[in-house]
């Protein structure tokens, strides 16, 4: 077809759509909340147990408080433009990995525990929200990649990687399920679910610089070992085993394990709901490394309580912080809305004896690393995802790697 | 036109009727009224609009509200001005809604504006300074108590602090002392303090800042610090700004880190860059950045290509297929169940077309998506350049040509019958008569719908990104993906890693908005030749 006419406002709105949707709106002035409001920002699983305790905080202390419910993938960057803009909250919570950036952006400030209030934690969740020698968040829940098996299918947790594929493989030759293991691919690739792979194969996404953050100028993809790493993977790949497929994503995984169809999935906490109610019988043990090599070390994230540094009332915002989430009571109640291990060792040990799942996720996540919080890490999971994607669809692992580092160094710059 | 040299009050005689004036609602009391009511809206908004713009100070914004709502009613309850009487709302929101953002893009791609640098300096530098205070080594802690001097609101404000053994100090910028007559309760907290005035937590919360702010110097530039309303820490800022050499001081490492005005950001000696910087100019850096990219330059031409057959096969499928099926339901004979295939036919555009999409993505899955099951098939639709290709125009045309499909039945039920009977009695063939009377008027009413259809779909990034995200990617190109449109390709670019880097964004834009505007001068240029031929 040959263009005839151009409406040329169409085409002038066209672009100006394309403008407008790349372009930050400008600084708009809001009026700002009255004061003696503190306001939370959660996501919405959070905010309905997050709201008795604001109110009952609340009326204690004679202030309002307004917990708000944000989508769980704006949250962030919303706060960082209503940061920007005056308008944000007092309170913010959100996922470890965040404070990079919002460190970056000045968003927000530093917590002070008192005392020994620090050993209260699992030391693995304080390790997460510090950042550049400073606690930047009060954490209230881990979460770490694990392995489900289905126990009817594979009774016993697997000890290796090969292990696991040799009784999966061998379920699948005989027809009884569909895929010999379910983990998340896709076209686009998946390093967070592929990290216990990579990193039990010698991989590293970061070395680590004096304050114990991941450092940026030592970068692990592009190195002989996340070749070699890769090269691993790739015997799992579509051309080895076929065992990591790029049509298993995020949207069928599930539904494969539910339905019985594969035997092995390495996920994370947030799928237990969903395994549950398909009455899979199912047990958890940590995602298993290759044999002889490292031992896989899947991200812990920790979810955490920040202070706005913009907020108008910083002082009622760290009050909350220090004296409700440090203290048992909310940290019990949030577990119990969503089973994830908490932070709180007392809490933990509490709830242990009642769930059986509860110390077998924190096995899992026993070598678990915390998620680099680095602003970098953000140019990692795009270029290193399609690498990952590439090698499992049978490319050559050696030039994936060394293209998606230099994607990725371009963007750290 | 006669002009009115009388100045002030009514006009001695009436101007003399332009064109259309006829048609003007002239004098009628509802007209009246409604215009009334309309200025007096506007009037309203202008108001509602200055209010914050004043309280925030924004002079800049508050003129532009004022020089708006002067030009409206200027215009509007002057006699004269007619044309801008009808060209002023377009024009305000061609503005607002247009030039502004244009403006606005063409302004931020000359910054670094993004993640890390969206404030001013003294931002930066008040962000830095608040990070770095650390509990000192040994330093002590203590149970809080705010409390002023005199009034809870304006009073002088006094730290109440206790420590070991239940000693309570008295902090304030002068110092520490001690205050023998206070009584404390079970947790420290101080309960009575002669002469002072405790704080409750909402006054407290009144004077946030002022608490945050507060350090009790408590010796060797240590100050003790409030946490919350009822914990208090000694602790230290460790990094400190001098004016005198605009650089920043680790007292811990002894580092110097120095500001660069050009970055935006404080860089230390060996090169390393605090993490809080600000936003400046950086001239054509984000242009330049993006023309010196060896990546852009390699895959360009490429995604510019495949961008271009997009658009193009959409247009062309949907055409086809739709103008198919609105002939075959076109048919003189009784069709039994006709309105029932036209509704089944438009189900597919009145559905939500991202969750068409989606589904559409799951049913193109090499090992569980219906298409490869239900055809016996094992094709990696999606990981190949090709079969992805195709899968993404597939998709596109099925959503697109109900919609065709629509507007072609309309257009041929305006095409009078006889036209078509008259060719064929003539002797003309079924083909002939389509080709040579049907589709040329058909055409009349198509086509600027086929160029609309093209301009929306050179830019369509649902299309793709819903489906196959661009890919797949070829080992040695994880930006650039074999189904990526010129808008996909950017995005990945500006905003792929997440950290947004606004700057570069709408250095991308500007290049896309070159594009466009190209496209749309060349295809005026031929639709106004074609014009010329009509005639």
């Amino acid at each position: 077809m040959r263009p005839r006419t151009a409406p040329p406002r169409a085409l002038a709105g066209a672009a100006a759509l394309a403008l407008a949707a790349t372009a930050c709106s400008g600084g708009g002035e809001t009026a700002d909340e009255a004061a003696g409001t503190l306001v939370i920002w959660a996501d919405p699983e959070r905010t309905d147990v997050l709201a008795p305790f604001a109110e009952e905080f609340g009326q204690a202390n004679g202030v309002q408080v307004d917990v708000q419910s944000l989508p769980v993938d704006d949250i962030q960057g919303d706060f960082v433009t209503a940061h920007e803009a005056g308008s944000g909250p007092d309170i913010l919570v959100g996922a470890h990995d965040w404070i990079g950036n919002l460190v970056q952006n000045g968003s927000i400030d530093p917590v002070q525990l008192p005392g020994d209030a620090q050993e209260r934690f699992d030391p693995g969740a304080i390790d997460a929200v510090t950042y550049q020698g400073r606690l930047y968040g009060v954490p209230y829940a881990m979460e770490s990649l694990m392995l489900l098996r289905n126990t009817e299918l594979a009774p016993d947790a697997p000890a290796t990687m090969e292990e696991l594929v040799e009784t999966g493989t061998a379920l699948k030759d005989d027809g009884d399920v569909e895929e010999a293991l379910g983990v998340q691919v896709s076209q686009t690739g998946d390093p967070f679910h592929l990290q216990p792979l990579y990193t039990s194969a010698g991989g590293y996404l970061f070395g680590t610089d004096d304050e114990g953050d991941p450092d940026p100028s030592d970068l692990g993809v592009g190195t002989p070992e996340s070749v070699e790493a890769m090269e691993k993977i790739a015997e799992l790949g579509e051309e080895g085993e076929g065992v990591l497929k790029r049509s298993i994503d995020s949207d069928n995984v599930g539904s494969l394990f539910e339905r019985g169809q594969t035997p092995y999935f390495i996920t994370g906490p947030w799928s237990l709901a969903a395994v549950k109610d398909a009455e899979v019988d199912y047990a958890i043990s940590p995602v298993p490394g290759f044999e002889g090599m490292n031992e896989a070390r899947p991200f812990l994230g920790a979810q955490s309580f920040f202070v706005a540094s913009g907020g108008e009332n910083k002082v009622l915002a760290e009050e909350f912080i220090v004296n409700n989430v440090a203290q048992p009571e909310l940290a019990t109640a949030l577990y119990e809305a969503d089973p994830r291990p908490p932070a709180l060792v007392e809490v933990f040990e509490a709830a242990e004896a009642d769930d059986p799942d509860l110390a077998a996720m924190m096995e899992a996540a026993e070598d678990a690393e915390p998620m680099p919080v680095i602003p970098e890490m953000s140019a990692i999971w795009d270029p290193f995802g399609k690498a990952q994607a590439a090698v499992i669809g049978g490319e050559d692992p050696e030039q994936a790697v060394a293209s998606a580092e230099k994607a990725i160094s371009e963007q750290i710059g | 036109m006669v002009r009115n040299d009388d100045g002030a009050g009514a006009p001695a005689k009436a101007p003399a009727p332009l064109p259309g004036a006829r048609l003007a609602p002239r004098g009628g009391t509802a007209g009246h009224l409604v215009k009334a009511a309309l200025l007096a809206l506007s009037a309203g908004i202008a108001v509602w609009a200055a209010l914050p713009l004043i309280a925030a100070g924004n002079w800049f914004g508050l003129a532009a509200v004022a020089t708006v709502t002067a030009v409206v009613f200027r215009v509007y309850l002057s006699e004269r001005h007619v044309p801008a009487k009808y060209l002023l709302p377009g024009v305000l929101l061609l503005i607002a809604f247009q030039v502004v953002p244009v403006l606005y893009t063409v302004g931020t791609s000359v910054t670094n504006y993004g993640d890390g640098h969206r404030g001013t300096k003294e931002q930066a530098i008040a962000q830095i300074e608040a990070a770095s205070v650390a509990e000192s080594e040994g330093g002590q802690d203590y149970v809080l108590t705010l409390a002023a001097r005199g009034d809870a609101a304006t009073g002088e404000l006094v730290f109440l602090l206790t420590g070991e053994g239940d000693r309570v100090l008295a902090g304030d910028e002068e110092g520490l002392e001690p205050l023998p007559g206070a009584r404390t309760g079970p947790t420290g907290k101080v309960t009575e303090a002669g002469g002072l005035t405790l704080l409750t937590a909402a006054e407290a919360g009144e004077r946030s800042e002022e608490i945050s702010q507060l350090a009790v110097p408590a010796g060797e530039g240590a100050g003790i610090r409030a946490s919350g309303l009822s914990a208090a820490y000694e602790g230290r800022a460790t990094r400190v700004y001098d004016e005198g050499c605009d650089c920043i001081t680790d007292s811990t490492t002894g580092e110097v880190y120095t500001a660069d005005d050009e970055r935006g950001a404080f860089v230390g000696e060996d090169g390393d860059r605090l993490s809080q910087g600000w936003r400046v100019g950086v001239g054509a850096d984000n242009y330049a950045r993006v023309a010196s990219d060896a990546g852009i330059a390699s895959s360009f031409l490429s995604i510019l290509g495949w961008n271009v057959v997009f658009a193009a096969g959409t247009t062309l499928g949907v055409f086809v297929l739709g103008l198919a099926v609105a002939l075959a339901m076109h048919t003189t004979r009784p069709l039994r169940g006709r309105t029932a295939y036209r509704l089944l036919l438009v189900l597919p555009y009145a559905m939500p077309a991202f969750a068409m999409m989606l589904l559409w993505r799951d049913m193109f899955n090499a090992d569980f998506g219906l298409i490869n099951r239900m055809l016996g098939l094992d094709v990696d639709w999606l990981g190949g350049t090709g079969t992805a290709r195709a899968a993404a125009l597939t998709i596109n045309i099925w959503l697109g040509f109900p919609y065709m499909f629509l507007i072609a039945t309309g257009a041929l039920q305006a095409i009078p019958r006889e036209l078509v009977q008259a060719a064929r009695i003539d002797g003309a063939g079924a083909w002939q008569a389509f080709r040579n009377v049907t589709l040329p008027l058909l055409m009349v009413a198509m086509a600027p719908v086929l160029i609309a259809t093209f301009a929306f779909n050179f830019n369509n990034f649902n299309a793709i990104w819903l489906t196959t995200e661009g890919g797949p990617f070829p080992a040695d190109s994880p930006m650039a993906g074999a189904t990526d449109l010129l808008i996909t390709y950017t995005y990945r670019l500006a905003f792929g890693g997440q950290s947004a880097q606004y700057g570069y964004a709408a250095a991308i834009s500007v290049f896309i908005f070159l594009i466009v505007t190209l496209i749309s001068y060349v295809s005026l240029r031929r639709s106004a030749a074609l014009e010329e031929v009509n005639r």
